[in-house]
């Protein structure tokens, strides 16, 4: 489904990203660890089209991906941000911003649709004209879900999609985000830098170190702590460390 | 004023009062509109109620709603007509004739401050239609767009904002020739800079938001992007800048009115009014400081609404 060689992304002088290669099965996750900064965030918007200056191949559903993309890429792949405090239009009710893409894509029969994705993601049909301000972290996590499946897309991008919630939150948007893939196919990239999160979600994952994509294994794999780069031994050590204490 | 109020009554008054205001607030205040419109309306609402809980900009609103009523009645209002002269009553002190007293050549001067209001608050409410969606489209475009086009485009604001305002006014005036539109005209010239600047400073912040971001994904196109997301969020600091700028504006159209540069005679302007009463300015006070205080009035109106806007709508400065 997803198919990224040797991408290269640099901010100015700077090469946030050096050579990264990785593919995703149709219907499958990939997760992508590693420190702040070790590029893993700038990779997903690379390929969410929300960062132009590239180099290397980069193919959704078996068609490369230029520069600019068309409104057909926005309908195959959506993507949700870390923070759902800056997610979400300050000035836009809940039934905006889910109305948004309907319009933007021409799509008709935009009250039902609305009311279904709020009953997908687990939102009582009353906050649908609310402000984000009056709903909760994790309800406008929702919103934004609700809002990258709008459109019906194929691909998921997650970018630290529960850093920002507390944990008993976490756990409930994590399941909604496994249901969601079970009940509609989806294809997910998932970048995080919790170790057991991006277990949970991903049969497989990439480990980033300054840009480069040091080591892929699998999640069991990783849980069993069958490591093969000394920097995913370290990260591992680090996680089950923070459990512990 | 009713506010104040409500920590010192007592607790059945406030009961008293609360039942009667119940139905209308709870639709207005509830957590679960059923509608756009409901959920719009209580935006609103709750913007008002933080807006009239500030005792000085109420005083501004007021202010300036009783002067905008009274300049557009004011054939109602006006004792007689403002260009009737009267020679023989010439500079006569106020009475019940003539309440604010007569002009040298025996004019009303009540009469005369009344319609003068509709040409300066015609000449601000003419400028800040002209340079408010101007400077805000100009920054705008430039912030969202960046690169060439925001180089350009600042530049040009950049030379714009290097003429002192009353200088290029005056020189634009006297180059074309004295009068209102040219007022306008020359007023607006200057005058649009600084909306593009706080338009632009505002798109920068806003544009690099995820929920900009978000609308990018959904395959909008720019100019649906800065119309319906970024411009909404621009427009408070705008209202708070513009309202804030009427009083200098007023300032400016009086300024170029009394050195004969505005409106001409016998037009009624306030800045016109003074400068030909300031021989009189020892002997016949009144008639040079009516005018003065119709210019006060409204500059201090619009400044206090500006600074009561300010707290409302500006919520970087919350």
């Amino acid at each position: 489904m997803i198919a990224v060689q040797d991408l290269r992304v640099r901010f100015g002088a700077m090469e946030a990203v050096k050579g990264v290669s990785f593919a995703v099965p149709h219907g499958g996750a990939f997760g992508i660890v590693g420190e702040s900064g070790s590029g893993k965030s700038t990779v997903l918007r690379a390929l969410a089209g929300l960062n132009a200056d590239w180099t290397g191949r980069m193919s959704v559903a078996g068609q490369a991906l230029g520069p600019k993309r068309s409104r057909a890429f926005f309908r195959r792949v959506q993507m949700v941000f870390q923070d759902p405090y800056g997610s979400l239009h300050p000035r836009q009710t809940v039934d905006r911003a889910l109305g948004e893409p309907l319009i933007v894509h021409g799509i008709g029969d935009a009250d039902r649709r609305i009311l279904r994705a709020l009953a997908e993601v687990a939102l009582p049909a009353a906050s649908r004209f609310r402000y984000p301000h009056q709903l909760s972290g994790g309800q406008r996590q929702r919103v934004a879900i609700a809002r990258a499946l709008m459109a019906e897309p194929e691909v998921l991008l997650l970018d630290e999609p529960t850093s920002a919630l507390d944990v008993s939150v976490q756990a409930e948007v994590l399941n909604l985000l496994a249901d969601l893939q079970a009940a509609r196919g989806l294809t997910y990239v998932m970048v995080s830098h919790n170790l057991p999160v991006v277990a949970h979600l991903c049969p497989m994952v990439g480990v980033m170190q300054g840009g480069l994509m040091v080591e892929t294994l699998s999640a069991a794999d990783l849980r069993a702590g069958r490591t093969a780069h000394p920097h995913t031994t370290a990260l591992r050590a680090l996680s089950t460390e923070l459990e512990e204490a | 004023m009713r506010r104040i109020g409500y920590w010192t009554r007592g607790y059945g008054e406030r009961d008293a009062a609360s039942v009667t205001r119940t139905t209308w607030q709870a639709w207005l205040l509830t957590d679960a509109p059923a509608s756009r419109g409901q959920a719009a309306w209580g935006r609103r609402y709750r913007l008002w109620r933080d807006f009239s809980r500030n005792p000085l900009a109420m005083a501004g609103l007021i202010l300036i709603v009783l002067l905008v009523l009274a300049v557009a009645f004011a054939p109602l209002l006006a004792l007689q007509d403002p260009a009737a002269q009267n020679l023989p009553q010439r500079l006569a002190k106020p009475s019940a004739a003539h309440w604010l007293g007569t002009d040298e050549l025996g004019r009303d001067v009540f009469s005369r401050v009344l319609f003068g209001g509709r040409v300066t608050l015609g000449m601000v409410v003419a400028i800040v239609l002209l340079v408010a969606p101007f400077g805000l489209a100009v920054g705008c475009v430039a912030g969202y767009a960046g690169g060439m086009a925001d180089r350009v485009l600042m530049r040009v604001t950049d030379v714009f904002l290097a003429f002192p305002r009353l200088i290029l006014a005056l020189a634009f005036v006297a180059a074309i020739r004295p009068g209102i539109p040219s007022t306008i005209l020359a007023i607006a010239l200057t005058a649009w800079p600084p909306y593009a600047r706080l338009a632009r400073a505002e798109t920068l912040t806003i544009r690099g938001a995820d929920f900009i971001a978000a609308v990018r994904l959904t395959g909008a196109s720019a100019t649906r992007i800065v119309l319906r997301h970024i411009v909404p969020l621009c427009i408070g600091s705008l209202i708070v800048r513009v309202t804030l700028d009427m009083s200098s504006i007023i300032l400016t159209a009086a300024a170029l009115g009394f050195l004969g540069m505005g409106a001409q005679p016998p037009s009624p302007e306030w800045g016109a009014m003074i400068a030909t009463a300031r021989r009189f300015i020892l002997e016949q006070w009144w008639v040079p400081l009516v005018p003065g205080l119709a210019i006060f009035v409204a500059s201090l109106g619009f400044n206090l609404l500006g600074d009561g806007l300010r707290d409302v709508l500006d919520p970087k400065q919350r």
